[in-house]
């Protein structure tokens, strides 16, 4: 009898039986993240000719290394993790919020428009106003594609990017509704001699002189954030209708009702981040104001699981590998972008070592099949 | 005369793991001839088929196709052997035609000329007496006829073995009975067919030999003329075995669910409960038997608000209310309250304690990846006022089970989803006998289980009965079903074939009421 | 007349930049991929587009073929990288696709503005760069096309407007009437079920999203030589094109005949703006809303209607990975 052998690939991949304990798998992470910043120092040397170590002092520097520097870096990290703390709901439901861009500049045409219209109204109350109404118009954006998705199960992730495309066109027609000096196609900076409806400075007299004030505000919402998810009934419906909506059922939760009402919380989160953006930074409005963070958050929700706290740490990475970017642009006369190609690149690297958290390797010896 | 075999196979052994699915299995496919392949649910049956169809590969032992040793390791070489599996669930892409579905990964370069696939797999139709339309959309078509696409894709690639895995399970007695004619047709064609069931009758009306297998054991085989209902039944259930469970005599029996003439449909249309009436009384151990797939989880779930009802009543009867006081006008003081339209929140605000363990721990019972805790406030997250969860109560509970019934976990907040599969229903058991209630539904509770751990959640279950509670116990092992329960529904095709004593019942007429439709009657 | 002929002349421009898109999505997509990187992808195209001519007539280069060739290679080349990167990611590696899209959107956008602000620097500014031979090339049209009128509108165009309409076609023929279109259907539709019929699943989803992704880096080629004529804006505006070209993979519910006809569309509406009576800078902009709108209804109606044909392909968005068995 001849022996066969049979096929079979050489590398199998199976599921982990059991998950890694948590210091194996972020030592994954974190060689991932190494490995990429090897990466990414090659790509900086051929396309500059730089010293890779030089570059990433440059990059230290230039994003913490005055404290103007240190406060811009942290008011945007701070912007990105309210947008990520918002997201984390919704797609702890598994639902692909990606319409965050939209729901941060719904949020910020609802601040702008109380900057100009309210803008005799007590500071402290104006605030208050703006907030709120920056969170209902967040909260509306959100209620649509949450609705077909729990009725229709109508796709989310392209409703939501459709939702981004009419609110740019909506912040559009604001801006030249708006526009100041006419003929500029800009809003200008709003009220820049009153500075009403602006972020006042937590500890220093002159204007953007600290951002102290979005540091207490988003760290607030992180908190809050971390108790809804971590305490509250909600949040426990949350984490049991994205484990298993049969499970969500069996304990008697009303699952439909808690997505529309988790989405909405979500967008309304993600609008706050809009009035963070244009009260507490930009005082202004632009379609640019969302900038793309409203894509980047999702991925620091990803890579944090969810979890508010490490969001913290991701958004400051993200942010802080954004501004040294930049920096690096500016002293090598580089071009401003190299910094989100640098970001694509780490963040390929960490999305790929997620594989080896979740899946082990084993190389097959081959079988012999014999009579 | 000398029989040829189509199909031989030698000392095949198949393990998983530990489990031993087939054990040294020697069995023959005659050329020309249908042979029945016959055994309870977990026997082993599909395990050994799916060798021949190249899903899995034995572990020892050798096949042989037409006398010649072959090596199955793919589908694609049971294709070149000319084998073909209808399986039980269906591999078909919904939004082709039937036609496409049938071509769908052959080779070929290129345009392919679909009107001369249309054409080829009219002529099989045609052939053997098929009813589908090579155009048709399978979402567009009924269960039977997607088996039917089935069947003729792996004729059109050539089967002349072909292998049906319960393929009655699925359709009505009017489509089985045309199945039975096509199969004849094939055979007269010279095919050799494999057809595996647990439905007494149709092995004796269809097939030429019968094979049996008990756990993963090969026990024999005999001609069909030779064999009755009470023979196969014999060989596939075996000698009843003694497993000394501990059942004390009911005390107290009172009614506490009375299901009346319950009817429910799945999403595709397909009737899953049909008119299934019978009571469920406090104090006893009701066992469900039947094969799987009767209609066991729909019924459990349809009770539980889980499932939508088409038509019947479900009425629980709270225990101690008198229903039979009655008003000055003759009315009765006290109404049962219908089930039938609750969902489960509403079922627990009108204050039944219901506790439910599903058959799906995991995917219904309980959230994988929560610790004991988390999974405790599933039935208790929304008590206490504001907007926080109690945690500290569910702890508690968490700690009790996790000393009580002995749960192996490092901690009460060790992901369930990592636990084995005894202690993961003990944590699930565990809480649902913690929630007092007054109906207990469990399905296939010890299925998985260690035998330790099974005479636990046995006790257990006792214990609940001899509380007054009323429960409801799933279960797939006859020998247990008989030794654990009071009284016995067994259920067939979706319908109570029989309401029977548990303790003046054997095995053998159990079995045969499980594979008996009401309709067709008794012998 | 002559309003209506210049509106269709720009809206056939601008469609083919996200009718190309959107083929090359509609292809990845049908092999059950999610890419939300097209737009990434269609940098990489139109950055890709972009260097070798620069370089090649910034070295006296004067052969409008060798531009062209040149040119249509390395976008090709870059778009499929970026494929590449995708599909080891999500197929070999099963990272979430939304996510992984994203990412790939980020890199793109970065890289190629990256590129595009350095070679405008080499060439003295923001848009500076220029690329007359290549370009001219890429523009040019036939002597029927000269005639004007009607005859503009319909010949007068560079041939990536037709190569377009040829790709739409050969691959509503390659989807429905060849045996691999039919095997990467089932891919995206149920890969399970493929695998079980003997079709490599993983192959079919490499080549399916690398092909897709060059055909969508087609797009942001045709961008940068055609549309701007050959020079580099540094102004984002493939990404928002990008995401137009995703909208219209529903728009034309994932049929690449549809396609031809609903980019078009959108170009109308994109443009008739200019030509609708009454309309203000503001209130243009709320216009513009339209296809976005119009894409939302259709998305809407679609899962209303629940008509099988007009469905996502049921996988999409979903890793496979089939358990050793």
């Amino acid at each position: 009898m001849e022996k066969k052998k049979v096929h079979e690939p050489l590398i199998l991949m199976s599921k982990r039986a059991e998950a890694l304990p948590a210091w194996k798998s972020w030592g994954i992470r974190l060689i991932a993240f190494l490995l990429s910043l090897v990466v990414c120092g090659f790509v900086i040397m051929a396309v500059s000719g730089l010293n890779p170590f030089q570059v990433y002092a440059t990059m230290a520097k230039g994003a913490l290394g005055t404290s103007k520097k240190a406060w811009v870096t942290i008011r945007d990290t701070m912007t990105m993790l309210c947008i990520a703390v918002g997201l984390a709901p919704a797609f702890k439901m598994r639902f692909w919020n990606i319409g965050a861009e939209g729901q941060i500049l719904v949020g910020g045409i609802a601040s702008a428009a109380c900057m100009i219209y309210l803008k005799d109204l007590p500071t402290p109350i104006l605030l208050l106003v703006m907030v709120i109404a920056s969170l209902i118009a967040g909260g509306i954006w959100g209620f649509f594609p949450g609705l077909f998705k729990a009725r229709w199960n109508t796709n989310e992730t392209l409703f939501t990017l459709m939702m981004n495309y009419i609110a740019i066109q909506l912040t559009a027609f604001f801006v030249s509704l708006w526009e100041n000096p006419f003929g500029s196609n800009s809003v200008g900076i709003i009220n820049s001699q009153t500075k009403a409806g602006w972020l006042p400075n937590m500890f220093s007299d002159g204007y953007n002189g600290d951002y102290g004030w979005n540091v207490v505000i988003v760290l607030i919402i992180t908190l809050i954030m971390y108790l809804y998810m971590n305490k509250s009934k909600h949040g426990y419906e949350i984490a049991v209708i994205g484990d298993s909506e049969n499970t969500a059922r069996y304990a008697g939760i009303r699952v439909n009702r808690a997505y529309v009402r988790t989405i909405v919380l979500s967008g309304a989160i993600c609008g706050l981040a809009g009035f963070v953006a244009v009260s507490g930074a930009s005082h202004s409005i632009s379609t640019a104001t969302a900038g793309g963070r409203g894509f980047t958050a999702i991925i620091v929700a990803w890579l944090a699981q969810f979890n508010s706290i490490v969001m913290v740490i991701f958004s400051f990475l993200i942010v802080f590998l954004q501004k040294g970017a930049q920096a690096i642009a500016s002293s090598y006369n580089l071009s401003q972008e190299v910094s989100e190609m640098i970001t694509g690149i780490i963040l390929f690297f960490l999305l790929g070592s997620e594989f080896f958290v979740n899946y082990v390797i084993r190389f097959n010896k081959g079988r012999k099949v014999s009579k | 005369m000398e029989v040829q075999n189509a199909i031989k196979m030698e000392n095949i052994t198949k393990r998983f793991g530990k489990v031993v699915a087939n054990n040294a299995i020697n069995m023959e496919l005659h050329e020309g001839e249908i042979l029945s392949l016959l055994g309870e649910n977990g026997s082993g049956k599909t395990t050994l088929m799916n060798m021949l169809s190249g899903i899995y590969y034995p572990d020892e032992g050798q096949i042989y196709v037409h006398g010649k040793p072959v090596t199955i390791a793919s589908p694609k070489d049971a294709f070149d052997n000319h084998i073909g599996m209808i399986h039980q669930h269906f591999k078909l892409v919904d939004v082709f035609t039937a036609a496409e579905n049938i071509v769908l990964g052959l080779e070929g370069e290129g345009k392919f000329d679909i009107k001369d696939v249309n054409k080829k797999v009219a002529e099989i139709c045609e052939k053997y007496g098929f009813d589908i339309k090579p155009d048709q959309k399978i979402y567009d078509m009924s269960v039977s006829q997607k088996q039917t696409v089935e069947i003729v894709k792996v004729l059109y690639r050539g089967a002349d073995i072909l292998i049906l895995d319960e393929p009655t399970a699925v359709l009505t007695p009017q489509e089985t009975t045309k199945l039975f004619a096509i199969m004849r047709n094939m055979q007269k064609d010279g095919k050799s067919l494999i057809i595996i069931t647990h439905k007494l009758h149709e092995v004796l009306e269809v097939s030429d030999r019968v094979a049996i297998l008990r756990k993963g054991e090969y026990i024999g085989d005999v001609a069909t003329k030779d064999a009755n209902q009470q023979s196969l039944t014999d060989m596939m259930v075996g000698r009843s075995v003694s497993l000394n469970i501990d059942r004390p005599e009911p005390v107290n029996v009172k009614p506490r669910l009375v299901i009346e003439n319950l009817t429910a449909y799945d999403e595709l249309g397909v009737k899953r409960l049909d008119d299934v009436t019978f009571t469920v009384n406090a104090g006893e151990v009701l066992g469900i038997a039947g094969v799987a797939g009767s209609g066991q989880k729909e019924l459990l779930e349809s009770i539980a608000g889980l499932y939508p009802v088409a038509s019947g009543k479900i009425t629980y009867l709270e225990p101690d209310v008198d229903y039979t006081a009655t008003n000055e006008d003759g009315t009765p003081v006290n109404t049962p309250k219908e089930l039938v339209g609750l969902d489960p929140m509403s079922i627990r605000k009108n204050g039944i304690a219901m506790s439910f363990v599903p058959e799906d721990r995991l995917g219904m019972g309980l959230v994988g990846t929560m610790g004991m805790t988390g999974n405790m406030m599933l039935r208790s997250w929304r008590s206490g006022k504001g907007l926080f969860v109690n945690r500290k109560d569910p702890e508690a509970l968490a700690n009790r089970i996790w000393k009580e019934l002995e749960v192996v976990a490092p901690s009460t907040e060790f992901p369930v989803r990592r636990m084995s599969g005894g202690n993961v229903q003990k944590v699930l058991v565990g809480r649902e006998i913690a929630q007092s209630p007054s109906v207990l539904m469990t399905a296939y509770a010890v299925r998985g289980l260690d035998i330790n751990t099974s005479y636990t959640i046995y006790n257990l279950l006792t214990e609940q009965k001899m509380k007054g509670v009323a429960v409801v116990y799933v279960g797939e092992d006859l020998d247990v079903l008989l030794e654990l329960c009071d009284r016995l529904v067994v259920l067939c095709g979706g319908q109570v074939s029989g309401v029977v004593d548990a303790r003046n019942i054997t095995k053998e007429e159990v079995g045969l009421l499980m594979t008996q439709h009401r309709k067709e009657g008794a012998e | 007349m002559a309003q209506l002929l210049q509106l269709l002349d720009s809206a056939i421009a601008f469609g083919t930049v996200i009718m190309l898109g959107a083929l090359g999505e509609i292809l990845i997509e049908k092999s059950g991929n999610l890419n939300l990187g097209i737009p990434g992808v269609m940098f990489l195209g139109a950055i890709g587009g972009l260097i070798p001519p620069f370089f090649y007539e910034l070295n006296g280069g004067s052969n409008p073929i060798v531009g062209i060739l040149l040119s249509l290679l390395c976008a090709l080349l870059f778009a499929a990288f970026g494929g590449l990167i995708y599909s080891f990611l999500t197929i070999t590696l099963r990272a979430n696709q939304n996510v992984t899209g994203l990412t790939l959107t980020i890199f793109g956008a970065g890289f190629a503005e990256f590129f595009g602000a350095s070679l405008n620097k080499l060439a003295g500014g923001v848009g500076q760069i220029s690329i007359p031979v290549t370009s001219a090339g890429f523009r040019a049209y036939t002597a029927l096309g000269a005639k004007g009128g009607l005859m503009k509108l319909i010949f007068g165009h560079g041939f990536l407007v037709y190569l377009s309409l040829v790709i739409a076609i050969v691959m509503h023929w390659f989807l429905n009437r060849t045996r691999k279109g039919l095997n990467l259907r089932a891919v995206g539709e149920n890969p399970g079920t493929a695998d079980a019929a003997g079709i490599n699943v993983t192959r079919y989803k490499y080549l399916g999203t690398i092909i897709g992704s060059a055909i969508a880096g087609l797009g942001g080629l045709f961008y940068t030589v055609d549309y701007i004529k050959g020079t580099w804006a540094n102004d984002g505006t493939v990404e928002g094109l990008g995401w137009l070209a995703v909208a219209l993979v529903i728009f034309a519910t994932w049929k690449p005949l549809n396609a031809i006809w609903g980019s078009y569309l959108f170009g109308i509406v994109m443009w008739s703006y200019m030509y609708v009576p009454g309309l203000t800078r503001s209130t243009s902009e709320l216009y513009k809303m339209l296809p976005y709108v119009m894409t939302l209804l259709v998305l809407i109606l679609v899962s209303l209607r629940k008509k099988r044909e007009n469905q996502p392909p049921a996988s999409l968005g979903l890793s496979y990975f089939r358990e050793e068995r």
